[in-house]
């Protein structure tokens, strides 16, 4: 028989979008009759099982899924702890976790009707996996991407380019993701009848933080049957970088009601939190309202958001996910945090020791199970979402090692 | 009544409608623009838009969104436009005030404080751009408790179901938003605004006036005739932005060309409903 959970925290959000008190739709009112066509499509499209039969065929054909899940002998013995463990969302096509909710996104604008995408990215991985999507359904597509990073991320602008994507460098502000994000809500508010937004974080106004969730969970969900298989037993503890929060959200979410499972989400201490040049919105931000949800954000005494640092530009955020907010106000997940220097070193170390090269934004999870796995029991194990591979930061890691390319 | 309501019953009973120039705390700076504030009833203005400073104005074009950097640089903050409304007072009583921004610097001075505060400063109104009905349920209470009205935005968008409970929340005045757009962009026909006024007119007895793309006298005069009132932001903004120097700092002329295009604004909005 069937156990009830009335308790569950996997039930989140609730009707008016909210996780706890986070979470919402806080947007002008000529974007509030579209958001409420996306929850309706995506509430349709859920329950609908031609729908997810498809985006799961699409999962295993194109983006190459289930990802494995590697046991990192060498760093678990450099590291002399715990058992340390690698999702490897690196190997997805596009090389990081954000296809899996576009394509799931995409499938959702095409199936409403929409034929022009927009999407906001930092450092580049969500635009690419975007265009990708658009290239793969023909659809039109725009990403609006900060100055500053389209000066860093030569790269990924091309690649986006190449994929059939107009890139839109954003200039207002900072120029970085916050930017590009300002930019895309200002668009879709022009673009309203025609457009879809595809939001590349569980961030944004209600129904994008759990319709993000819900296509990411396909990493938590993967993870939990091979670790039963490989170990028969759950892990002790998961890790994950967290900017916006996608991939921690979607490894997390299905452990969320198994209580011996420690969960710790990894955020961007930058130069260091005392010194306010960081990354941290739960580490050193307070609740407020950005980009149509409530969450915890870096703001100064007045209320005006301030810019965030961090050595990867996927972490660059001055937010994060709502229900990362309330998991943290609830204390079901651990958020610590992993400064530019420690990300620098996991980063090197991933690479020697495992032969992979993984994104600075995963070396930050990284950093932190190096910290974690010594002051653990070798019977121990830990996860790591290894999100995405770093072959487009080796351009920012040679440059603070003192090399050049 | 409010200040608001006295301000609209006056123009009915004039047979005309209202000019509502909208100008941003603190751009560029302090003292211009509470010489704008303080300038802006002898140059016309029925009703006076005041925004307040925020980083990240999603709603806003370029125009609007420059005017808050150079607000945010001189130092701009709620609590600023607050106290310029305060001193405003010292000399007009009459002229109603709608604070304009977004959410988040309100949470942050504390939605209690700030209705209070607002209420005893002299602001009649809020428009908070990203607080649409489903989430204002926090703000109605306290801001009616202080006699603030809160005015709604309608766009294109808000269809008839809609509607009725985007105004059931709503006082003073409806604000509707003319394009499915930013501020500062396209301009809507005056044969849209012809069809889409009536529309909301069905279902509410409030003033409506149009704002978003009204920039010029013609057209705030097009905007009186089939609604209550216009607001003009970012050509104002345009005009005050061409008159600094190469600082961004105020010339001696920059509050007196904006208040000009005021006048000239105010003088169309004036003639706009004369009978033939």
């Amino acid at each position: 028989m069937n156990k009830p959970l009335p308790n569950s925290l996997r039930q989140g959000p609730d009707g008016r979008g909210r996780f706890g008190q986070f979470g919402g739709r806080f947007v002008a009112e000529t974007l509030m009759p579209v958001i409420q066509e996306v929850e309706q499509a995506y509430n349709e499209a859920r329950n609908d099982p031609a729908f997810m039969a498809e985006w799961r065929r699409l999962l295993k054909d194109y983006v190459g899924r289930p990802s494995p899940l590697w046991l990192c002998e060498r760093l678990t013995e450099h590291l002399g702890g715990a058992k340390v463990y690698f999702k490897r969302e690196e190997l997805n096509h596009t090389g990081a976790h954000k296809i899996n909710a576009v394509l799931g996104q995409i499938m959702l604008a095409k199936r409403m009707g929409k034929p022009r995408i927009i999407a906001e990215t930092g450092a580049g991985q969500h635009g690419v996996a975007t265009a990708t999507a658009c290239a793969l359904f023909g659809l039109k597509c725009v990403v609006y991407m900060g100055a500053t990073d389209v000066e860093r991320q030569q790269p990924n602008v091309f690649r986006m380019k190449l994929l059939g994507a107009e890139v839109v460098p954003v200039t207002s502000g900072a120029g970085t993701l916050k930017d590009a994000m300002n930019e895309g809500l200002r668009d879709w508010v022009a673009n309203v009848s025609d457009t879809y937004y595809c939001i590349g974080t569980v961030a944004g106004p209600a129904p994008f933080p759990q319709m993000v969730r819900d296509f990411q969970c396909v990493i938590g969900e993967e993870t939990k049957q091979q670790i039963l298989a490989a170990e028969g037993r759950l892990p002790d503890a998961l890790v994950c970088a967290v900017g916006g929060g996608s991939s921690a959200m979607g490894l997390f979410h299905p452990f969320l009601d198994d209580e011996e499972v420690a969960i710790y989400g990894v955020e961007a201490a930058g130069r260091g939190l005392e010194t306010g040049e960081h990354a941290a919105a739960i580490g050193g931000g307070r609740p407020g309202v950005l980009h149509g949800n409530r969450t915890y954000l870096l703001q100064d005494n007045h209320g005006q958001i301030t810019e965030a640092h961090s050595i990867s530009a996927g972490l660059d955020y001055p937010g994060i996910g709502p229900e990362h907010s309330w998991l943290h106000e609830i204390g079901r997940v651990t958020y610590v945090s992993v400064t530019d220097q420690e990300a620098l070193e996991a980063f090197q170390l991933c690479s020697r020791l495992e032969g992979i090269i993984p994104a600075l934004e995963s070396a930050h999870g990284l950093a932190h199970v190096m910290k974690l796995a010594p002051t653990l029991e070798k019977d121990k194990i830990i996860i790591l979402n290894l999100s995405g591979r770093g072959d487009k930061d080796i351009f920012t890691v040679a440059r603070h090692l003192g090399e050049t390319l | 009544m409010s200040r608001i309501a006295t301000r609209f019953a006056q123009l009915k009973a004039e047979g005309r409608g209202a000019l509502m120039p909208f100008i941003e705390a603190y751009d560029p700076d302090p003292a211009t623009s509470m010489a704008l504030l303080r300038g802006l009833p002898g140059a016309g203005a029925d009703l006076i838009e005041l925004g307040v400073p925020f980083t990240d104005p999603m709603a806003d074009g370029p125009t609007v969104q420059m005017a808050g950097q150079r607000a945010l640089k001189a130092g701009g903050t709620l609590a600023g436009a607050l106290a310029m409304v305060r001193d405003f007072r010292r000399e007009d009583d009459e002229t109603p005030i709608v604070l304009m921004g977004y959410y988040n610097p309100i949470l942050s001075y504390g939605v209690e404080r700030f209705c209070l505060d607002a209420g005893a400063s002299g602001v009649d109104g809020l428009i908070i751009v990203d607080l649409p009905p489903e989430e204002a349920d926090e703000v109605s209470g306290p801001a009616a408790g202080q006699g603030l009205d809160l005015i709604r935005l309608i766009a294109p968008t808000t269809d008839e179901t809609r509607l009725p409970k985007v105004l059931a929340g709503t006082s003073g005045f409806i604000y509707y938003v003319a394009i499915t757009g930013i501020t500062g962009t396209r301009s809507a026909s005056r044969e849209a605004l012809a069809e889409a006024i009536p529309k909301v007119r069905k279902f509410t007895d409030l003033p409506i006036a149009i704002g978003f793309g009204v920039r010029t006298p013609q057209q705030a005069a097009e905007a009186v005739q089939v609604a209550d009132g216009a607001v003009v932001a970012s050509a104002l903004i345009d005009t005050l932005a061409k008159s600094l120097d190469e600082q961004g700092r105020a010339r001696p002329d920059t509050v007196r060309k904006v208040l000009d295009q005021v006048r000239d604004l105010a003088e169309a909005v004036r003639n706009a409903r004369v009978p033939a």
